[in-house]
């Protein structure tokens, strides 16, 4: 009666056995060396695989290093310098350090400052929003609040503000990966100098329409009259386009140009209150 | 003017149908076929399809509402025409808590848990049909009989029921058709069977009104019949002795029922007219293979289950005709 | 049996509501802006400036590369300024402002309302002729037609089609000018003919509008290679490559053009312009305009000039309706919404759809059911329920071998899912997103 079973062991076992000699077989012939620094590379990024140094992924990021074998044009802003010096470290080579950024919103045109003047019934995507036409308010090029931005961060750091209507980022969070620049159709978002304290000053808007067209869509836009370029003492700012610009690597945080804007379109953040309050101050500030 | 005007994509005209309106056409359809089970089973009948579809709804709401935290879709009437289809599928006399775990299994496990309606991949009424039919073999096929017929017994068999039972005590096709029923019965819906399977005339009065409201197409109703008379026909004419004629396969059993209300489930069938045509081919041959060969007398459900699965992998072989001769 | 194509095809309700009524002449409002880019392609560069005496029909705009179109001034006045305006998406464009002072026409133009039938010029002299005048495709397309005239190396037309399908619900503009100006519109198509050195030629017709079949076919009637062809209603019946099938068979493969299949395809307004720009030498500056709405007083049939604002247009028709929810320039299917009624009439204007506010409104967007409603729609035998879910998904290459780009953007899917799923916006975007990646391929 222990037939059976002895003849099912048997099978069993010699299907095993054979099973394990092929697959032993295949694994060794068609095994790919991989350089084993891949692995120590990978596990030393921080394994976001948010694409934000221009890779697919952490892996492929890992692998162009130690290919590459130069580490000049490599940069992950997850890990930042520290994530890079580790790199660096495993790999022999030299990382190149770079400032810390944090993305911010340059569109300052919340429903009140910004009045709509039609309704938009469609989906609810900037992306398709901007291929259909220019947005629900005069702007043409201000912020379509459908919040493409917030649904591509990976690290949830950018949220809309239901009163404001705008996205917001939360600086802590925030990596600097780039997606959300990438995902903006109408080009808001910016990479800017992470400076202590969070403090910031930038201009908020990117309308590029003469003052009064500007003006009239919106309460806050810039109207390129160039009053912060003239009180700039560090050539930070430049004019183009009937718009402002501030270059945050030559911002000193002198906080000139804020006072003297007409339309309140630059934006301090993170800074105390000034000793003499003025009213312009106050409400430019952000929240 | 003042009010602010609407901007949105083209076209900017849609139709008047909604999936709603599907749902509760195809509810409509199905009505003269209960109406009939009920003049035939009585008001057990109206027991089970009230008890059926309204647990099906009131699972629907309860997990989206409670568990799952979504809106609740119970209006669409997708909910509704499951509890209804699977009235449809059982005897009349089952008890009702056999039809409860029928309905949380169809809405639970093989609706909502795949994302609901459209994400789907088998038809939940079958689902429900088929995991009762598995748990609870007896209940799932002692039927009752008709109020109306004239005989102290309290079950009665099905057509395809006798008939396998008679193929497989070696009984020729002779001795058995004393008590099988004749066509004219078997379009009526004089026959034992579940409670909506039985009246093959007023289900294909349905079925005229769904494809004439489009909800259906004539692909699949046809090509599964078609695919049935002629597996059965072929049988037939080698060995009329030993199998019976292919009018009866179609006509007994649910494949009425399953073939113009059940396979035709928008959401588990495949897309294209030559797609459904395969679909329906093969849920022919399944089904006769089942009723001819397998240890069931009925085979239809399973059938459209197993061509549910292959459905996206017909959907992504077999492409719609592209406009200029190019096929992707 | 009537002719159709075969493919998918929807049958919105028709709401032809103006088809009975005869056009009539818009007066002429105090200023008009006229863009310099009203076609595909690039925009004309301006000849004129502020300041600069305007006579109508003047050319204001000459066209500034291979396709591209000559713009003329549809007034006579004082140009006010040469300057940005926004369009009808919101964007600003390049216009001439003109402020109107009387009505002085050009002298070159031939303004007798006789039929001027007998053709004394050359096919080369006849493209010359509707280059000058600016003539693009009035359908709503608004290619330059002299670009289209002249067929791709190695390529040869064999018949015309003349377009007068108009599948598009609610209007009637095209349908009224093939009743008013029959002969007009056939000479234009004998004069396209002989451009194209073609001698047949087929009017497709949608045999919604009998009178208008009547009316050309009287017209055609003894004149050799000019056909008249009733089709069976079915939207979208207008568009190029449905209305070749339609009436010759043929079907234009994935990517090409018209001229593949010998064919060329052009609207009844085109051949209309075609007829005044070279028998009675006046340029494209207005156009036969619907204006029509469930609510709107007395929708009509408007000849406008070109650059006459809308609002304008609307006013004359009985001004807004308060339900108003929605403008649409073009039909309810194919046109576009208009975020403001201060834009102006272009030459690819067909029509302006008011629609109440309670149809404005989309519904809410429910799961796919997988219903197959959009793909046997799909006039180009796409999968659009595929389509999206890819698009939502960012996954252009799939998209690119499931063809997005054959989409002709007619709407049937969106117009027929009963999930109202947003299906031609998803495929829109999808297009331009796989468009790029193919140019950029090519680079
Ligand atoms: S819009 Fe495009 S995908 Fe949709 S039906 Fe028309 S051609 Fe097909
Ligand atoms: S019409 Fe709508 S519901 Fe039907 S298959 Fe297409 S997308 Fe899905």
């Amino acid at each position: 009666m222990n037939a059976p079973i002895i003849y099912t062991v048997v099978t069993l076992v010699a299907i095993g056995t054979t099973a394990a000699v092929i697959l032993y077989v295949v694994a060794r012939k068609f095994m790919v060396y991989e350089d084993p620094r891949i692995d120590t590379v990978e596990r030393a990024l921080p394994g976001a695989n948010c694409g934000g140094c221009g890779y697919a992924g952490c892996r492929a990021f890992a692998e162009t290093c130690v290919k590459e074998n130069n580490l000049e044009k490599l940069f992950c802003p997850v890990g930042g310098n520290e994530g890079m010096e580790e790199v660096a470290k495993i790999l022999g080579l030299e990382a190149v350090k770079k400032d810390p950024r944090v993305a911010v919103v340059r569109c300052n045109g919340t429903c009140e400052y910004r009045p709509k003047i039609n309704r938009y019934d469609g989906v609810m995507t900037c992306a398709i929003v901007s291929s259909v036409y220019s947005g629900e308010t005069g702007c043409q090029y201000g912020c379509l609040g459908c919040g493409d931005c917030c649904v591509v961060c990976n690290f949830d750091a950018v949220h809309m503000n239901p009163v404001t209507g705008l996205p917001e980022v939360t600086d802590e969070k925030c990596t600097a990966c780039g997606a959300c620049v990438t995902a903006c159709p109408k080009n808001l978002i910016e990479l800017r100098k992470k400076n202590a304290r969070e403090r910031k000053i930038y201009v908020a808007c990117r309308n590029e329409e003469k003052g009064g067209i500007a003006r009239k869509a919106c309460k806050v836009a810039c109207i390129g009259c160039g009053k912060c370029f003239d009180v700039c003492a560090y050539d930070a700012i430049t004019i183009g386009n009937n718009l402002a610009f501030i270059d945050s690597d030559k911002c000193k945080l002198c906080r000139k140009c804020v006072a003297v804007c007409p339309t309140d379109a630059i934006i301090e953040v993170g800074f105390p209150p000034r000793k003499i309050q003025s009213e312009t101050a106050e409400t430019s500030q952000v929240n | 003017m003042n009010k602010l005007l609407t901007i949105s994509p083209s076209p900017h005209q849609h139709t008047d149908d909604s999936v709603r309106k599907i749902m509760y056409r195809v509810l409509l359809a199905l009505v003269p076929a209960l109406i009939w089970s009920v003049i035939y089973f009585g008001m057990d009948a109206v027991r089970v399809t009230l008890l059926a579809v309204l647990s099906c709804v009131a699972f629907e709401y309860l997990i989206q509402r409670f568990v799952m935290k979504v809106q609740t879709t119970v209006t669409d009437g997708s909910a509704a025409l499951t509890g209804l289809l699977l009235a449809f599928n059982v005897p009349s006399n089952l008890p009702w808590w056999i039809i409860l775990m029928g309905s949380f299994f169809a809405i639970a496990i093989a609706k909502l848990s795949f994302g609901g309606l459209g994400g789907n991949i088998f038809n939940p009424a079958l689902v429900g049909r088929v995991f009762l039919l598995i748990s609870f073999p007896a209940q799932m096929t002692t039927w009752p009989v008709s109020r109306m017929a004239e005989t102290d017994a309290v079950t009665a068999a099905t057509p395809l029921g006798i008939l396998k039972g008679g193929v497989l005590s070696g009984r020729p096709l002779q001795e058995l058709s004393g008590n099988l029923p004749g066509i004219d019965n078997l379009l009526l819906g004089n026959m034992g069977g579940s409670l909506g399977e039985i009246s093959a005339a007023l289900l294909i009065l349905g079925g005229i009104y769904l494809l004439w409201k489009k909800i259906i197409t004539w692909q699949i109703p046809v090509s599964i019949l078609l695919t049935m008379a002629v597996y059965a026909g072929i049988f037939w004419l080698i060995n009329p002795e030993k199998y019976i004629d292919p009018l009866f396969h179609i006509l007994a059993g649910g494949a009425i029922l399953g073939a113009i209300y059940m396979a035709t489930d928008m959401v588990t069938s495949p897309m294209t007219g030559k797609a459904q045509l395969i679909y329906g081919i093969g849920i022919g041959i399944i089904t006769m293979t089942i009723r001819l060969f397998g240890a069931y007398p009925e085979g239809v459900s399973f059938a459209i289950l197993i061509m549910n699965g292959f459905t996206p992998l017909l959907n992504s072989m077999i492409k719609p005709k592209r406009f200029g001769g190019k096929q992707p | 049996m009537l002719k159709t194509f075969k493919l998918g095809g929807v049958h919105p309700p028709e709401n032809k509501l103006s088809a009975d009524s005869e056009i009539v002449e818009l007066p002429l409002s105090p200023t008009v802006f006229i863009p310099v880019g009203q076609h595909i392609g690039a925009p004309a560069t301006a000849v004129v400036k502020k300041g600069d005496q305007v006579k109508t029909g003047q050319l204001i705009a000459r066209s500034s590369g291979f396709v591209s179109a000559n713009v003329h001034s549809s007034v006579s006045g004082t140009v006010t300024k040469v300057d940005l305006v926004p369009d009808s998406g919101g964007y600003p464009r390049v216009g001439v402002v003109i402020k109107v002072e009387g009505d002085d026409w050009d002298d070159q133009i031939d303004t007798s309302p006789d039929l001027k039938s007998e053709i004394s010029l050359t096919g080369p002299e006849i493209i010359e002729k509707i280059k000058e005048a600016g003539i693009v495709g009035m359908g709503g397309a608004t290619f330059p037609t002299h670009v289209k005239l002249v067929p791709p190396r190695g390529m040869k037309f064999e018949m015309l089609l003349i377009n007068g399908v108009e599948c598009e619900p609610f209007l009637t503009s095209d349908n009224r000018l093939m009743i008013e100006k029959s002969d007009e519109i056939v000479v234009g198509t004998r004069l396209l003919m002989k451009a194209m050195g073609v001698d047949k030629a087929f009017i497709g017709i949608e045999n919604n509008k009998p009178e208008a079949i009547r009316k050309m076919e009287k017209a055609v009637n003894g004149i050799s290679g000019i056909s008249v062809v009733p089709l069976k209603v079915k939207y979208p019946q207008g568009g190029e490559k449905q209305l070749i099938k339609a009436v010759t068979g043929r079907e234009v493969s994935s990517g090409a053009l018209p001229v593949s299949v010998g064919c060329l395809v052009s609207n009844v307004g085109s051949a209309f312009a075609v007829y005044e720009a070279v028998q009675k030498n006046k340029p494209l500056f207005e156009r036969v305009v619907t204006v029509t709405g469930k609510s709107l007083r007395n929708p009509s049939n408007v000849k406008v000039r070109i650059g006459t604002p809308v609002s304008d247009l609307i006013l004359f028709a009985g001004g807004v309706p308060e339900d108003t929810g929605k403008i649409i320039s073009g039909g309810p299917m194919m046109g576009k919404a208009l975020a403001t009624s201060d834009v102006p009439v272009t030459k690819g204007t067909s029509g302006i759809v008011l629609i109440p506010e309670k149809q404005a409104a989309r519904k809410p967007q429910l799961a796919c059911i997988r219903c197959s409603r959009c793909t046997n729609a799909c006039p180009m035998g796409l999968e659009p329920f595929l389509l999206m879910t890819l698009s939502e998904n960012s996954l252009w290459e799939r998209l690119e071998k499931e063809m997005v780009l054959d989409c002709i953007e007619c709407g049937s899917c969106s117009f027929s899912c009963p999930a109202s799923r947003p299906l031609l916006d998803y495929i829109r975007y999808a297009k331009a997103k796989v468009g790029q990646l193919v140019r950029s391929r090519k680079h």
